[in-house]
C-alpha cells in the first residue's frame, strides 16, 4: 500500500496540470486598477449627505482584482479541502454523511433565498407554513409536544433548552443551582449550562461507558435542575436503563435534557418523548443532512414537553383555523429571542426536503448508519483497542493504547489516514477514551468504502509496528505537511496586513 | 432508499461479519416500550419533493419580482455569479470545520481572508472567523468586555440598537446577573448623548451604540466611546447593515474597542432571515478574549506557509465550563460568500454599492417628504434607510401595497406601538428608478 501511494504521488507531479499546493492570499493577487465588477449607471443624482468627519476615504487595502482571477483563486482553494463528496468522512459525532443536491436546489428558489422575514405575514404564507410543517415532523420524530426552530445551531439549542428548564423552576419558585453532565459529554453542554447561570457538576461514567444509576443517585438532590444526556453517548453507547435515569431525574423534580447530536442512529427507530426526555435539542445539519460547509450554518431546533411549551422562544409560528398562518409573539412567559427573526430558515427548508424524501423510511437512516458502524468495528476489533465493549450504535471509539508502544498515537494514525484518501477520525475525544479514535461512518457509505477504510486503518496498524516513522511523520500526499499548531498560538497572526 | 448505498447482499454479508442475523438484533439496547416507528406520509422522489418547494415558495414574496424596500437589519443587496455559484461546489459545502488543517487548507485560508476583509471594513486589529449572526455577536461582544472588565455587571445600550439585539441581549444577560441600561434617542433620531455619559458609571462594563441605528440615523462612534473610556468601560460599535462600513468612517478609526453586528449584506443572500454572518472583531490587547472559532498562520513541518485554527484553549472543547463561549462552530459558509463578495467588488466595488445605496436612498426620502401629509420625522443624516410618517397606520397600508407587489417598507409597530404611522424604508443598488418612481406614486396615492 505504501509502495502505492509513492508511485501516486509521482504520478500527480508529471501531470500536465498538477494538483495545486499553495494559493497566495486574495490580497497578494491584487493589482491596482484591476476590476471585478460594474453596476449599472447611477440613475438618481449623485449626492453623499454625510458630513466629512463621519465618512472615511477609502477601504486601504481591499483588493483590486478581476473576476477571472477570483474565479481561480476561490476554485484553487476548494481544492486543497478534502470534502464527503470526495470519499469516507468519519469524523465522528459530526455526522457527516451526504447531502442531498435537491435540497441545495429547493433552498435556493427565489420565494425562500429571496424572502424577507418581514414581510407582511399575508405575502409569507409559504414560509410560515414551511416552518410549521418541520416543526410538526420534528414533533412527530421525538414524541414531544412542540419545538422551536429558532436556534441557530446545537450550542445555542443546548441554551434555549436549559433556559426554558430554568424559567420553568422559576415559575414554580423552584429556583436550583446544579445541572448534572457525564464525564463523556460534547464540551459544548458544561458550556451552555454555564451561560444560562448554573454549576455544572460532572458525573462519572461507570466501566461500561454509561451513567452509573448509582452515581446519578447520590448527585441527584433538590437542588439540580436538569440532567444532561447525550442518547446514545459519544461512545456510541445507548443508555439502555434510559427510562430508571428519567424516574430518578423526575422523582427530584428535576428535568431530562437530551443532547440529541446522536439522534441520528435511532430517527425513526424510537421517540425520546417515550424515554421521560423532557427536552432535546436536534442538529439539524447532523441528522438531517443539511451541509457542514466547512463549519457552519447550522441550525438546533428544541423540542419539549407540554410543561415546558410557554416558555418558548419568541416568536412561535401558529395556524389559524382558517388554514393560514402567523407569528405569535405575545407569548408573556417566553424566555425571549436568541437571535433575529426565525431561525437559519435555509436550513429547515433544507431539512424538510431531506425528510420529505425518507417519509415513513426514515428510520432506514438510523439502521444504516448502525449496521455501517457496526460493521466497522467488526473488521477493527483486535487490531485497535476498544476500551468499553458495550453494544455500540452509529459510531465506534477505539483508541490507541496497542501503537502507543511503538511511540504512535492517535494523531498520527488520523494524519496517516490523509495518505490512505480518508478524512480522519475525531481524535482525543471523548476525553474518557485516552488516545481515542472516534469512528463514524453514517449511513451514506456504501460497503465497498468501508471495506476500503478499514483495509487502511489495518495497514497503518501494521505499519505501526514496522515502520513507526511513517505514520509518526505522516501526512506526506497532503497540500501542506504536518502543521505546526503551537506555533500558531504562540505567534499569533490573525490577518494579512496591506 | 437512495441515500442508502447498501444493497440487500451487502447487508448480508455486513451482518454476517458483524455476527448478528438482522439489523433489528443491532437496536437490542433501545428498550421495546420507546420503539415507535413515526406516523409520516411517504417517501417522495425529487420530482414531487421540487413540486412541493416550488409551491411552497410561490407562496411568498420575494424581492427579484417585486419592488422592494424592506431592510430592519437583513437588505437585499446584489451577490453576484461567483458568489453564488462558488457554494455549490462540494469542497466548499460538504467540508466541516477544518480541525485537520493537511486537508481543509482552503477553508482555513479563506477563513483567514475573511477576518482580514472584516479588519479592513471595521478598522480593528483582529476578527473571529464569524457568529451565527448579528444579535448574538452583539450579545457575545458584551460578554467579552464584561469578562475583560474583572465583575462589572452592566451594560449601557443604546435604545436605537436593533429591538431584536436587544431583547437577544436581555435573554442572555438574565440567568447572568448582568443588567442591560438602555438610553433614549433625541428629536433628531441619535440616541441623546448627555443621558448616555450619565447612564455610564463604575459598574459600567461596555457602552454599546449602533450605526447606522435602527431608525436608520447615522451616529458618531465617538459618543459610545467617550462615555466609555471615562468610566473605563468599553466601546463596543454595532453594524447592521455591513454595506455602510465601505462609505462611513471605520469604528476602529472613531476609538471603538469592538464591533460587530451583521454582515449579511457583503454577499449572503436574505434567506427569510438566516443563515446570516454576524462578525466580531477588535483590538490585539483583547484578542485572547475573542469567542468562536480563530484561524492563524503558520509554517508547515517544510517551513511553507499554511494555516489552522488557533488559540483553542479559550474553547468550550477544552475549557468546557470556563470556556470564552459555549459557540462551537462558525458560519463557515456565509463567511466564504462575505470574503469572495469583498475580494471580487473590492476597494472600489464595495464604496461604489455603499454610494449609490446612499444617494438611492436620499433621492426617494427627498421624494417622499414632498408628499404631503407625509414627513421625515428625524433630521438625523441617513445612510440607505430612513424612518417615514404616514398619514395613517403603516401596517395595513403595507400590507394593501405589498400585496400589489411593493414591498414598501417594515411598520414599527411590532416594537413601538405608539409608532403606528412610523415604517422604515431601505433602498440599495437593486433597487430601478423605476421601481423608485413606483414607490413614491404609490404612497402619493394612499392617502
Amino acid at each position: 500500500m505504501s509502495v502505492e501511494i509513492e508511485e501516486t504521488a509521482t504520478a500527480f507531479s508529471d501531470r500536465r496540470h498538477p494538483e495545486p499546493r499553495h494559493e497566495p492570499l486574495v490580497f497578494e493577487r491584487s493589482g491596482e486598477g484591476k476590476v471585478g465588477c460594474s453596476l449599472p449607471p447611477l440613475d438618481v443624482p449623485e449626492t453623499v449627505a454625510i458630513p466629512e468627519d463621519l465618512r472615511r476615504s477609502e477601504i486601504a487595502g481591499e483588493t483590486e482584482i478581476s473576476e477571472v482571477e477570483v474565479a481561480r483563486h476561490f476554485t484553487r482553494l476548494s481544492r486543497l479541502n478534502f470534502s464527503i463528496d470526495e470519499a469516507l468522512y468519519p469524523l465522528g459525532s459530526c455526522t457527516m454523511k451526504h447531502n442531498p443536491r435537491v435540497n441545495e436546489e429547493v433552498a435556493r428558489l427565489a420565494g425562500f433565498a429571496a424572502a424577507h422575514p418581514l414581510a407582511p405575514e399575508e405575502v409569507s404564507q409559504g414560509a410560515l407554513e414551511l416552518a410549521w410543517r418541520l416543526e410538526k415532523i420534528l414533533a412527530e420524530l421525538t414524541g414531544l409536544a412542540r419545538v422551536t426552530l429558532q436556534p441557530a445551531a446545537g450550542a445555542q439549542g443546548e441554551l434555549a433548552g436549559i433556559l426554558m428548564v430554568r424559567a420553568a423552576l422559576a415559575r414554580d419558585g423552584n429556583a436550583r443551582k446544579v445541572v448534572l453532565i457525564p464525564d463523556s459529554a460534547h464540551g459544548t453542554n458544561p458550556a451552555s449550562a454555564h451561560f444560562a447561570g448554573y454549576r455544572v457538576r460532572e458525573l462519572k461514567s461507570n466501566a461500561r461507558g454509561t451513567l452509573d444509576l448509582h452515581v446519578l443517585e447520590e448527585a441527584m438532590t433538590e437542588d439540580v435542575a436538569a440532567l444532561m444526556l447525550t442518547v446514545p453517548n459519544t461512545l456510541g453507547i445507548f443508555e439502555d436503563r434510559i427510562l430508571d435515569i428519567a424516574r430518578i431525574v423526575h422523582a427530584k423534580g428535576g428535568y431530562l435534557y437530551c443532547d440529541g447530536a446522536n439522534f441520528n442512529s435511532f430517527v425513526g427507530i424510537a421517540k425520546p418523548g417515550l424515554m421521560g426526555i423532557d427536552v432535546m435539542h436536534m442538529n439539524l445539519h447532523k441528522t438531517f443532512s443539511t451541509p457542514h460547509g466547512g463549519g457552519g450554518p447550522g441550525a438546533g431546533p428544541v423540542a419539549v414537553t407540554e410543561k415546558l411549551v410557554p416558555f418558548l422562544p419568541r416568536p412561535t409560528v401558529e395556524r389559524r383555523d382558517d388554514g393560514t398562518f402567523f407569528l405569535d409573539h405575545d407569548r408573556p412567559e417566553s424566555i425571549g429571542r436568541l437571535r433575529t427573526f426565525l431561525g437559519n430558515f435555509g436550513m429547515f427548508v433544507r431539512a424538510l426536503s431531506y425528510i420529505s424524501s425518507y417519509g415513513n423510511r426514515i428510520g432506514e437512516v438510523a439502521r444504516g448508519a448502525v449496521l455501517n458502524a457496526n460493521y466497522v468495528r467488526a473488521g477493527l476489533a483486535g487490531v485497535y483497542h476498544l476500551k468499553y465493549d458495550a453494544p455500540t450504535m452509529h459510531e465506534v471509539v477505539f483508541s490507541d493504547k496497542k501503537q502507543t508502544a511503538f511511540g504512535v498515537h492517535a494523531m498520527d494514525i488520523g494524519k496517516r489516514l490523509m495518505d490512505y484518501g480518508f478524512h480522519p477520525p475525531t481524535i482525543s475525544f471523548p476525553l474518557i477514551v485516552y488516545g481515542a479514535l472516534m469512528i463514524e461512518p453514517t449511513e451514506t457509505e456504501a460497503k465497498a468504502g468501508l471495506d476500503a477504510f478499514v483495509a487502511a486503518m489495518r495497514e497503518i496498524a501494521r505499519e505501526c509496528e514496522e515502520a513507526p516513522d511513517i505514520v509518526r511523520k505522516a501526512p506526506h500526499t497532503t497540500p501542506v505537511k504536518r502543521v505546526d499548531e503551537v506555533g500558531a498560538a504562540r505567534n499569533l497572526v490573525l490577518r494579512w496586513k496591506p | 432508499m437512495k441515500f442508502v448505498p447498501i444493497s440487500d447482499a451487502d447487508r448480508a454479508e455486513m451482518l454476517r461479519a458483524i455476527g448478528v442475523s438482522s439489523v433489528d438484533e443491532l437496536f437490542e439496547s433501545i428498550p421495546a416500550d420507546v420503539r415507535r416507528g413515526p406516523n409520516l406520509p411517504p417517501p417522495l422522489s425529487e420530482i414531487e419533493v421540487r413540486r412541493l418547494f416550488s409551491s411552497l415558495a410561490a407562496r411568498n414574496a420575494n424581492a427579484r419580482e417585486t419592488a422592494f424596500f424592506l431592510g430592519a437589519g437583513l437588505y437585499h443587496h446584489w451577490v453576484s455569479a461567483v458568489a453564488d455559484q462558488m457554494l455549490y461546489r462540494a469542497e466548499w459545502l460538504t467540508s466541516y470545520t477544518p480541525y485537520q488543517p493537511e486537508v481543509s487548507q482552503g477553508t482555513l485560508q479563506s477563513i483567514f481572508e475573511f477576518q482580514t476583509h472584516v479588519c479592513l471594513l471595521t478598522g480593528l486589529d483582529v476578527s473571529n472567523a464569524s457568529l451565527y449572526e448579528g444579535a448574538s455577536a452583539l450579545v457575545e461582544s458584551l460578554l467579552m468586555a464584561a469578562r475583560l472588565s474583572r465583575g462589572r455587571a452592566k451594560a449601557v445600550l443604546s435604545a436605537a440598537i436593533h429591538p431584536e439585539y436587544r431583547e437577544t441581549v436581555r435573554t442572555y444577560f438574565a440567568p447572568l446577573g448582568l443588567t442591560a441600561i438602555e438610553v433614549p434617542i433625541g428629536p433628531d433620531g441619535r440616541t441623546d448623548p448627555d443621558a448616555l455619559s450619565a447612564a455610564v458609571d463604575d459598574d459600567t462594563f461596555a457602552v454599546a451604540v449602533q450605526s447606522p441605528n435602527f431608525y436608520g440615523v447615522i451616529e458618531d462612534w465617538k459618543l459610545g466611546s467617550r462615555a466609555a473610556r471615562e468610566k473605563g468601560a468599553l466601546s463596543v460599535a454595532v453594524v447592521a447593515e455591513a454595506v455602510s462600513m465601505a462609505l462611513l468612517a471605520p469604528p476602529g478609526e472613531r476609538g471603538a474597542d469592538i464591533a460587530c453586528g451583521e454582515a449579511q449584506s457583503l454577499g449572503v443572500p436574505m434567506h427569510f432571515g438566516g443563515p446570516v454572518l454576524g462578525f466580531l472583531a477588535c483590538r490585539s490587547e483583547h484578542q485572547r478574549q475573542l469567542p468562536g472559532r480563530l484561524v492563524g498562520e503558520t509554517r508547515d513541518a517544510e517551513g511553507r506557509r499554511a494555516f489552522c485554527l488557533t488559540l483553542s484553549t479559550r474553547e468550550q472543547h477544552i475549557r468546557r465550563e470556563r470556556a470564552t463561549s459555549n459557540i462551537c462552530t462558525n458560519q463557515g459558509l456565509m463567511a466564504l460568500a462575505a470574503n469572495v463578495h469583498c475580494s471580487l467588488l473590492g476597494k472600489r466595488g464595495l464604496r461604489e454599492v455603499a454610494l449609490q445605496s446612499h444617494a438611492k436612498a436620499e433621492y426617494v426620502k427627498g421624494e417622499i417628504a414632498k408628499i404631503p401629509g407625509w414627513w421625515i420625522p428625524f433630521r438625523g443624516q441617513t445612510f440607505n434607510e430612513f424612518t417615514v410618517e404616514a398619514p395613517e397606520p403603516a401596517a395595513p397600508l403595507l400590507s394593501r401595497l405589498a400585496r400589489r407587489g411593493i414591498l414598501a417598507g417594515v411598520p414599527l409597530s411590532r416594537w413601538e406601538p405608539s409608532s403606528e404611522n412610523r415604517f422604515l424604508v431601505a433602498v440599495t443598488e437593486l433597487n430601478t428608478r423605476e421601481e423608485m418612481d413606483l414607490l413614491i406614486a404609490a404612497l402619493s396615492e394612499a392617502q
